[in-house]
Parts: structure tokens; sequence; C-alpha cells
């Protein structure tokens, strides 16, 4: 059933929904657990998209199979999906900066905040993302130290890749995850592929970790697919590369693939006078999980992080 | 005067990024006044060049106090700037929020970082900003409400009200307050307007910084003594929310009186020129804050009233 979460009236006559669809068991008892899948939070982050279909679909056919209640949000910035903006359009702001929001602030707060209630009290949520146009990442999980007892369990079950169980200092205060974990509702951060762009393969990866972990969670019945074992790392064992120069990056490896300590990862190039500004080496051996996507770089661009330390 | 260049960042197709100061008098590091930090923020880049203006006369007739030094650095920002972009012009991230800034991180963490190790060091901060809602303020002094607040420095400025603020999880990113977790005396200072000029309020922000920086003992200068400051806590300003999205008419301006029922402000239907609603006065008081923008959405906060609690 498609409910509207919080509504606005936009200046000319035009309405603004944050909407969900909302399956339920056939046959209810009161006491169903709850899982809330949500994205869109950044309007360029498409990956999500296709995981909502899937979801919405292959659930759509399957109600029988239902024993919990499953709360899919495909856009919860919808004007900045519609018009390719990661941020809120109007307000300019990035959506997971203002979380927990405030029922009587501002209307980009007021949104944050119905959204906060409306998911307030599942038993787990999933905050969907993919990376900026920037980078391209592997599915993988994010959690935080502080969290990491209690979510840990759960995103083992997402057959993504890699669980990255960062920092307690480097968490983003006002970001949805943050702010519901905050209070008490258990909140999983995904994240893959790249912005602008969907990835059918880690869509497809991802759909069999969600319903492994509702099965697991006793809101799926129906058959699921054996799941791989992710690895697992804290922030002490990735290596994140900045790029040192500004100019055009050319990358000389491919994502997700092994490195040795001293190994070539690109160049940063120069297209006016054709130098180069900066070779880029491996300061240690792993694995790529993160790549940059888009060539333009700065000094201080994300070029790669590396799991494996140094 | 010294123009001296804080920060630099290469870049491939445009001249290289640079952040410039400009330096005033000599000795302890007294006072650092920071204008545009965001590309739209124009009004505070005015300011700005008019401070560097009085302080460069000031200056030559020998009126900035022994053992002074004063820093103004008038855009934090050019790059955004001169493409008329609000934040970072690459990745539209905003700087405001990278405090207290990572030299070996993110483009605008180095930048953050950069400005930042400059000016910590400085006893005083002053920050010319603009708030994320569009519309216009009385003059007044903001600080984050932490342990580092000093108000009665604030009253130094001589505006009519001073708002402490209890930071929110997105503040703890900002320049005011790291700087107040610096141990400098940080003040934000709002005026009317952010994209475009308005002389009158930039010239009250000129006279309350020069009359700061007199009251400090930094600069020798004669100015009036401004207001005895009305300290407010941002969370006892009353809201006023719009019930309706359309065309917006303001009646009410900052600074105005209110009794209570008295219209503030109408929305238009977009079309028909129908009044969809007129918002009224929720109590008696003065306007803090009203919206500008001819387009309203449902639910905006368009007016922030200081409730008159003796009537």
């Amino acid at each position: 059933m498609i409910e509207d979460v919080v509504s606005v009236k936009l200046p000319v006559m035009e309405q603004m929904t944050i909407k969900k669809n909302r399956f339920e068991p056939i046959t209810k008892n009161g006491n169903e657990k709850r899982i809330c899948i949500v994205t869109g939070v950044h309007g360029d982050e498409l990956e999500g998209q296709y995981v909502c279909y899937e979801l919405v679909r292959t659930l759509s056919e399957n109600c029988h199979l239902l024993n919990g209640i499953v709360d899919i949000y495909p856009s919860v910035n919808p004007l900045g999906m519609d018009s390719i903006k990661r941020e809120m359009p109007i307000f300019e702001l990035d959506m997971n900066m203002i979380f927990p929001g405030s029922e009587t602030g501002a209307v980009a707060e007021h949104i944050a905040a119905a959204l906060i209630k409306d998911i307030s009290g599942a038993d787990l949520c999933i905050d969907l993302h993919a990376s900026n146009i920037f980078l391209r990442e592997i599915p993988q999980v994010r959690i935080s130290e502080e969290t990491a007892p209690r979510l840990l369990p759960y995103a083992k079950m997402m057959n993504v890749d890699f669980v990255w169980v960062h920092s307690s200092s480097t968490v983003m205060e006002a970001t949805l995850s943050h702010s519901l974990n905050k209070i008490g509702t258990p909140t999983l951060v995904a994240e893959m592929g790249a912005g602008m762009r969907i990835t059918k393969s880690y869509g497809d990866q991802l759909l069999d970790g969600i319903f492994n972990l509702m099965a697991k969670m006793g809101i799926w019945l129906g058959e699921t697919k054996k799941v791989s074992h992710p690895i697992i790392s804290t922030d002490g064992n990735v290596s994140i590369i900045y790029s040192e120069a500004s100019g055009i990056y050319m990358p000389a490896i491919k994502h997700w693939a092994g490195i040795s300590e001293g190994d070539h990862i690109g160049d940063i190039l120069n297209p006016l006078t054709g130098t180069v500004e900066q070779q880029i080496f491996s300061p240690c051996s792993g694995i790529v999980f993160t790549l940059r996507e888009y060539p333009v770089v700065y000094q201080g661009s994300l070029v790669a992080r590396i799991l494996g330390g140094c | 005067m010294n123009i001296e260049t804080i920060f630099t960042l290469k870049s491939t197709y445009r001249d290289d990024f640079r952040i410039d100061g400009y330096r005033f008098g000599k000795g302890e590091k007294t006072c650092c006044i920071v204008g545009a930090l965001r590309g739209n923020e124009v009004q505070q880049l005015y300011v700005c060049s008019q401070i560097i203006k009085a302080l460069s006369n000031l200056e030559k007739k020998g009126n900035i106090t022994y053992n002074h030094e004063i820093m103004v650095i008038p855009s934090l920002n050019p790059f955004s700037m001169n493409i008329q972009r609000r934040f970072w012009s690459v990745d539209n991230t905003d700087i405001n929020r990278m405090f207290p800034g990572d030299s070996s991180g993110k483009t605008t963490q180095r930048i953050a970082a950069g400005i930042f190790d400059f000016i910590k060091e400085y006893q005083y901060g002053i920050q010319f900003t603009s708030f994320y809602i569009s519309g216009d303020f009385i003059p007044h002094v903001r600080m984050m409400e932490t342990e580092h607040k000093n108000v009665s420095l604030a009253n130094l400025f001589g505006l009519p009200y001073i708002l402490l603020r209890k930071p929110k999880p997105f503040d703890t990113a900002t320049l005011n307050y790291n700087w107040q977790l610096a141990n400098t005396s940080a003040f934000s200072v709002y005026t009317n307007e952010t994209e475009t000029i308005d002389e009158s309020s930039a010239q009250t922000a000129v006279g309350a910084v020069l009359r700061f920086l007199s009251r400090m003992g930094v600069i020798k200068y004669q100015s009036h003594g401004g207001y005895m400051a009305t300290t407010l806590e941002e969370e006892h300003l009353m809201s006023v929310h719009a019930k309706q999205g359309g065309i917006y008419r303001r009646i009410k301006q900052p600074g105005d009186e209110v009794e209570q029922d008295e219209p503030m402000a109408e929305i238009l239907h977009p079309f028909d020129g129908s009044v969809l609603e007129v918002i009224k006065a929720p109590a008696n008081g003065i306007v803090f804050f009203a919206h500008k923008s001819p387009l309203v959405l449902e639910n905006s906060v368009v007016y922030k009233i200081i409730k008159r609690l003796h009537i």
C-alpha cells in the first residue's frame, strides 16, 4: 500500500510528497517485525532505485510469504532525484546533514523530522546509498564502532563484500543513520556503485542479502540464496589515497582488485602542458574497494581506498 | 597594511585558488575578521571591503594601537563567488561544514584546515555569514552557546541584539563553533542581505566592528555608543509558519513591532492572485527575521518574533 510520509505544498501548484510502499502479511498478529528500506537521501544516488523496484516487485508477487512489515522509501529527496541534484533543491542542503530535524523548524528540518518519526520503532532500517559521481564503491556496509556490537550481526547477513567499522570520531552526527541509531532504531548504511548510475549486478547482490536478512529476522518466509561472508575491517586497515596535484586522473588499476605495496595506482596529468603532475603508488598491499570515477581532480580529491592498511 | 596569501590550491583549468588576508598593525594576534565563506555572500564581502578601507585610513593616521594586529580575510571562497555558486565549485560541499578541517583530507577539508590553522591563534574572531533560509534579520551578533561563549564581549559591538544558539549536530563543523573550541572569542555578525548589497546594514556592521575594536583598545576611533544589547536565546524566538504555498507578499519588516493578530504577510494563489492565507502575528512582539523570497513553500518559517513578555 502506497502511503504519504510527509507532504509540502510548493509555491506553484505542486505538492512535494515523500512516499513509501508498505507490505504487510495477509494475516497479522500485532507482533510483526518491521524493516525499513530507505534510499535517495542524495538525489544523485540511483543505485537504490533498482533495489527498490525489485523488492517491491517480488513482495507484490509473493505477499503470502511475508511474515512481517516491509516499508520501502524509494526516494526521500524526490526533488533532488528529479532535478539530478545531490542536495535538496530550494534549500541547497545536504539532507544527510540535517537529521534528526525539527517538527517546528524550517521546511527541510520538518521533512527530516517527519521521516525519522515514520521510521522510528522499526526493528531494522537500511539506508541505501550509492557513492557520489566522483567515486565507485564495491557493495559494502558502514557502521560505527559504537553501534558495531548491535549492528554487525545484521551487516554480515547483507551479502556485501565488505563491512567497514569506522571510528566514532568520523561519524557524521547529523545523518539519518546516526539519528536513528541514537533513538534506538538499528540502522545500517549500505553503499555501492557510483553516483548517477545503476549497477545491476550490485543491486542483485544486495537484494539477495536483504532477503536473507529478512528471512533471518522472520519477516520473509520465501527462499533465499546463500550469501557470502564479508571482509570486516576497521579504520586501521583502510588506507585512503588523496591526489596531491590538480589535473586529470588516469587510473592504472582496476576496481576491487588486489594491489601490492609500490604498485602504480595512476597518474595525474596536465592536458595543457602534457606533463605528469603526480605519479601515485600504493602505500600498502591490499584490495582497492573505492576507486575514483570522475577524472578531474584537485589536491585533496579522493583517488582510492585500499583495504589492507599500512 | 600588508596583503598576504594564506592558502593556495593549484587548479588545472583556472587561476590557482588563493585566499588573501589584509594585515593591519603589528604585534599580538588580536582580531581576525572573516568575510564570505560561501560564493553568494556578496554583502559579507562588501562589509569586509569597507572595514579594510576604514582600517587603512586609521592605520595611515597611526590609530592602530601598539602591539595589536588585525587580520581581515574578505573572501575565503573566491572560486565559487566567481561562478556564482554558494558552495565549493567542484563538489558543492560547504566549507563552513568542514571545520576544523584536515590538512591531509578532502579538498574542502584542506581549505578549512589551511584557514583554521592560520586564524585560530587570534584572540577575537568575527565572521560575517548568512543563514541557510532566505530572509532578513535585524542586525545582530550570534554566538554558539558553548562553555567558551563570552556574552559581555558581544555587547561591545553595540548592536541591538545578541542571539545565543544551542549547537545542533550540524553546527559542530562550523567556523564559529570550532573557533570557540580553540579559545578564540568568536562572534558571527548577521546583516540584512546576502546576494545583494544593503548599504545601510553594511554600514551598521562596519560601525559595529570598529566600535568593538575601539572598546577593546585595538584602534583609536570615535563612535557613537550603539545599543545596550538584549540577549536572546534562539529557542525562545517564536517561529511563524506558512500554511500555504504560493506567492509571498511581505507586509512586516525586520525590526517592526507587531500586535497579536495583526497581518504580517499574505500568500497569494500563483495563478489567480487570490489570497490563500493572511499570516497574522501570533503574539505581540518585534520581527527578528522575515522570509524574503517572493515564493514560499507550505510550512516555511516566514517570521521569527521576539515575543514581548511584559505586555
